[in-house]
């Protein structure tokens, strides 16, 4: 199947590599580990447990391992790079490509292949470190389900498709991968499967992405259909390089739109589905009735980022034919829907945020709404904004799940924040490290969560078509530090309303914690306006450490700005809840003041129950018609048919009983009764054997003398 | 031909005929006799004394003999309930016409081929004795032979069995 | 008829004749001793034969049609005892000479 024809590129002229290096040969590798890993832990016996997270954690690990030997390759071209000076000439492609063909039909092919760049290797560290983390955690979690086998195959079945997303080089291969994904998805999510709610949260994950795939994949037939080719680089042929983006530009994609804009938004629908943007965020708040592992690796970190990952990976194709500008950010039609829509979902999941009981739902919510940030500042400012953020986002956002869990696990499965409280001085390890997460997510001054927001917040304010979405982005940051202060207040400061009493967590649980809330801290350093590495590392060109990155006109009053509005956050939650523990049963502080805010922000802005009415109710109509037609229709047809074939039966047989049989009966009969009557003739009784002499005699004689005559 | 085969051959005729048709078995079995009776004079008609004579000895002497005492011994006197004609007489009586209608035919076809000698032929039973025990004396022990066996079969057969256990 | 070429057609219509009734009692009477005299009609029309053609036929004097009419009537006898035998046997077995019951060679 796998016709190595290896069309490698090297990036840029000949001073780059002239040989194929070999971790870009062996690239392969980092997602197919964890995938055999999982094909073996699939066939093992759930009592073998040891083996299975050994085999994870082990694949995962090396998988890591070649992730960070790829970065560093990355890395050390990267500051190769920096030691030349370019003048006007486009920098060097920092881009390795290993294509082969997968099928051949006549002289069309459809190729697969990998890329590693910049963005590729920072994602392949992300996934695997925190991937690895998680594991480590989950066995923990996990170790008194009696599951825990086929959850790390799940999981690394997960981690190995993940992986496989971040380094295609085909759109084919990538959504392969983004459908195996969504599948780990679904089986972690209803991993529980006992549980009714778990499985029919697991069914609404896949079939609310599966609207987006379907859209996604309508985004990748076009492109095929209209460049020829899914490879995303190929040596100049392929789709996301200047010669095709300038053919789908000049074609049309309806509603005046270029064939680019259009493919660009149906992709983007896949990410919308993917990464819980409106409209098709409904899944992710009940997919928190999985693990607690798996709503850190999965629901936090790394599926939902898939969906920010694939619009930085296509960007191209969404800004193809961006209007230059002096200064600010330009659009494109696809571009700015994707900032509106990421500004909305930011603003909408934080204001449902505040009125949730469930530290998981809280938690799930607030992803969503930062996954809205990422989108926006994709859309804003381009690939390096809003993947700085989901890079640190994907470190503070798994701190606080894992957090979460410890939490859970220390209240012995309590899960409502109404009847924890207090737990500071229960679980220190945990209130510390979930504080640091809990200040990076909120933007607090010099955590990691601040420069990056700060750097999405600083585009969209110099965003050319509109400043609105700066405002919902700033407003949105209020919101995200009001509820999280709210949440933080509840658990840990108070009194214990719950039942039993609370413990702090195993170290193989808190050491994670640890390991991510140092990250949540110090990497936002790579992104600081001082010294952007991060950007200058995906865009490719080099960076210098310049404090006068600070000086830029109107960024100083933003910086001041973005923290004021999270101190005001911060002071808001806090004079509404602080210390004071209300009783679970009591009514919020802020449904008391606000109660006409309350209920619609409680029940989620009710979009699942629009969604019940709508969609749900006109599916379950036209299930009912089908099944009408197919029981009358079709079945009447079957019957009819099975009617026709026992009446031919029935005459057959009638024929075969009457003629056939009857036939042969008489025939038997009739030989019978002349046997009968030719045993008549030998009756006994001697005078009529005279008799019969007698006449032979004559006959005999007769004959005789006749023929003797003269 | 001479008025007196007429006669013999109507007496005959006529016994044979009253023989099979008579009602009696006894009455049968006289008539047959004469029938035997009327066969021998024309035996003797026809110049042949010895079987002529031959014939009255064992025919009507044995044979019509044995003829009675079956009947008797067979309660052949009791006549039958139905007749004592077979239902079927009619075929019985076409085929022994036809068989007439063909010997007849056969004879009158080759009528003129057949002999004429009318000389009486000098024949002694001194020559018919030298006949039996020089050129047929074969014949003669077989028959003999055979006499013993049919007279010994016809003892056995008639012979009254030995009680059997049942 | 009155004028026969020869006497001996004369003879020859006689014996046929006594055959024939010999032959229609031996088929027609019930009666198994009527049989049997029925068969001695049709031996001795046969007998008849034999002499008559002896008689008018060349070589009398060798005798044959009288040798064999002579062990003809031998036979004739020794049958007709065996004969009535064996009705008297079948007689005592099963009560009857009426051939129509005596069919145990039915087939």
């Amino acid at each position: 199947m796998m016709q190595e024809i290896p069309q490698t590129v090297t990036a840029g002229p000949a001073f780059m590599h002239c040989y194929e290096s070999p971790i870009v040969q062996a690239l392969w590798l980092i997602p197919a580990l964890p995938i055999l890993a999982a094909g073996i832990i699939a066939l093992l016996k759930q009592s073998r447990r040891k083996t299975a997270s050994s085999l994870a954690i082990g694949s995962l690990s090396i998988s890591l391992l070649l992730s960070v030997i790829a970065f560093g390759h990355v890395v050390h071209d990267w500051a190769g790079l920096s030691s030349r000076i370019f003048t006007d000439s486009p920098a060097p492609l920092l881009r390795w490509v290993v294509n082969f063909t997968w099928l051949r039909f006549g002289s069309a092919t459809v190729d697969l292949g990998w890329v590693l760049d910049p963005l590729a290797a920072i994602m392949l560290v992300m996934v695997s470190f925190v991937g690895l983390l998680i594991f480590i955690y989950s066995v923990g979690y996990m170790a008194d389900d009696e599951n825990y086998t086929r959850f790390f195959c799940f999981m690394s079945l997960f981690a190995g498709a993940m992986l496989g997303v971040v380094i295609s080089n085909s759109l084919l291969l990538l959504f392969m991968c983004w459908e195996i994904v969504g599948l780990t998805s679904y089986l972690l999510i209803g991993f529980w499967y006992q549980k009714p709610s778990a499985a029919a949260a697991a069914k609404k994950a896949f079939i609310t992405t599966r609207v987006g795939d379907v859209l996604f994949l309508l985004g990748i037939v076009w492109l095929f259909s209209q460049t020829g080719t899914l490879l995303l680089y190929s040596n100049g042929a392929g789709s996301l390089e200047p010669g095709a983006l300038s053919g789908l530009l000049a074609a049309h994609g309806g509603l005046g739109l270029s064939a680019a804009s259009a493919i660009g938004l149906l992709i983007f629908a896949g990410a919308v589905g993917k990464s819980g943007q409106l409209p098709l965020h409904v899944w992710l708040p009940d997919a928190m009735e999985g693990p607690t592992p798996v709503s850190a690796l999965i629901h936090a970190a790394t599926m939902v980022a898939a969906g920010v990952f694939l619009i930085a990976r296509v960007y191209p194709l969404m800004a193809a034919g961006m209007p230059p500008v002096k200064f600010g950010y330009a659009t494109t039609p696809s571009l700015t829907v994707v900032t509106w829509v990421g500004s909305a979902t930011a603003v909408f999941a934080a204001l449902i945020a505040i009125a949730q009981n469930d530290i998981k739902r809280i938690l799930a919510y607030s992803t969503v709404s930062q996954l809205g940030y990422m989108m926006a500042g994709i859309g804003v400012g381009g690939p390096a904004v809003g993947m700085f953020h989901l890079i640190t986002h994907a470190f503070f956002k798994a701190l606080l799940f894992l957090g979460a869990g410890s939490v859970i696990h220390g209240c012995h499965e309590e899960q409502d924040i109404r009847r924890m409280g207090g737990l500071r001085a229960d679980m220190p390890l945990t209130f510390a490290t979930y504080a640091i997460g809990m200040l990076a997510l909120c933007g607090f001054p010099i955590l990691s969560g601040f420069w990056s927001k700060d750097g999405i917040i600083d585009a969209a304010s110099l965003w050319h078509p509109s400043i609105a979405p700066f405002w919902l982005l700033l407003f949105g940051a209020l919101l995200t530090a009001f509820y999280m202060t709210r949440q933080v207040c509840y658990i840990f400061f108070g009194y214990w309303r719950g039942h039993g009493a609370a413990h702090e967590s195993p170290r193989v649980m808190t050491l994670p914690l640890a390991i991510l809330a140092f990250f949540a801290i110090a990497l936002g350093f790579i992104g600081t306006p001082a010294w952007p590495w991060l950007h200058a590392f995906l865009e490719g060109h080099p960076v210098a450490f310049n404090w006068g990155g600070f000086a830029e006109p109107g960024l100083g009053m933003l910086m001041l700005g973005s923290s004021l509005v999270v101190f005001l956050g911060l002071g808001l939650g806090w004079r509404l809840y602080g210390n004071k523990s209300p009783e679970p049963e009591a009514p919020d502080a802020l449904e008391q003041s606000a109660p006409w805010l309350w209920a619609p922000l409680r029940d989620r802005l009710y979009v699942d129950e629009f969604y019940g009415v709508t969609f749900i109710a006109f599916y379950a109509w036209w299930a009912r018609v089908a099944d009408w037609f197919d029981r009358r229709i079709w079945g009447g047809i079957v019957a009819l048919v099975a009617w026709l074939f026992g009446l031919w039966a029935q005459l057959n047989r009638f024929l075969d009983l009457h003629w056939v049989d009857g036939g042969f009966d008489k025939t038997c009969e009739e030989l019978s009764n002349g046997g009968g009557l030719l045993a008549r003739v030998q009756d006994g009784r001697v005078q009529d054997y005279l008799r019969i002499l007698a006449v032979a005699v004559v006959a005999l004689a007769g004959i005789l003398i006749w023929s003797s005559r003269p | 031909m001479s008025p007196v085969f007429y006669i013999l051959a109507t007496l005959t005729i006529g016994g044979a005929l009253a023989a099979m048709l008579l009602k009696h078995l006894i009455h049968a079995a006289l008539a047959v006799t004469i029938a035997f009776a009327g066969m021998a004079l024309l035996f003797l008609e026809l110049d042949a004394q010895f079987v002529g004579f031959a014939q009255i000895l064992v025919y009507i002497g044995a044979v019509a003999i044995l003829i009675v005492f079956a009947i008797l011994l067979t309660r052949g006197a009791d006549l039958p309930k139905e007749g004592v004609f077979s239902r079927s007489w009619i075929t019985g009586l076409a085929i022994a016409a036809g068989v007439f209608a063909v010997i007849g035919w056969a004879i009158l076809q080759s009528i003129d081929a057949v002999p004429q000698r009318n000389a009486v032929p000098a024949v002694s039973v001194h020559d018919i004795g030298n006949a039996l025990v020089g050129r047929y004396v074969l014949p003669l022990e077989i028959v003999a032979l055979l006499l013993t066996a049919a007279t010994i079969g016809a003892v056995i057969v008639a012979m009254h069995e030995k009680e059997r256990s049942r | 008829m009155t004028a026969f070429p020869s006497p001996l057609v004369g003879y020859l219509l006689v014996a046929a004749m006594l055959f024939a009734i010999g032959l229609a009692g031996a088929l027609i009477r019930r009666n198994a001793i009527m049989v049997l005299i029925g068969i001695e009609l049709m031996l001795n029309s046969a007998n008849l034969n034999l002499i008559a053609f002896w008689r008018f036929g060349p070589h009398p004097e060798a005798l044959t049609g009288v040798m064999f009419a002579l062990f003809s009537i031998a036979v004739a006898a020794a049958e007709a005892a065996v004969g009535l035998g064996l009705v008297i046997s079948i007689y005592r077995h099963t009560n009857t000479t009426e051939l129509d019951k005596i069919n145990r060679l039915k087939g």
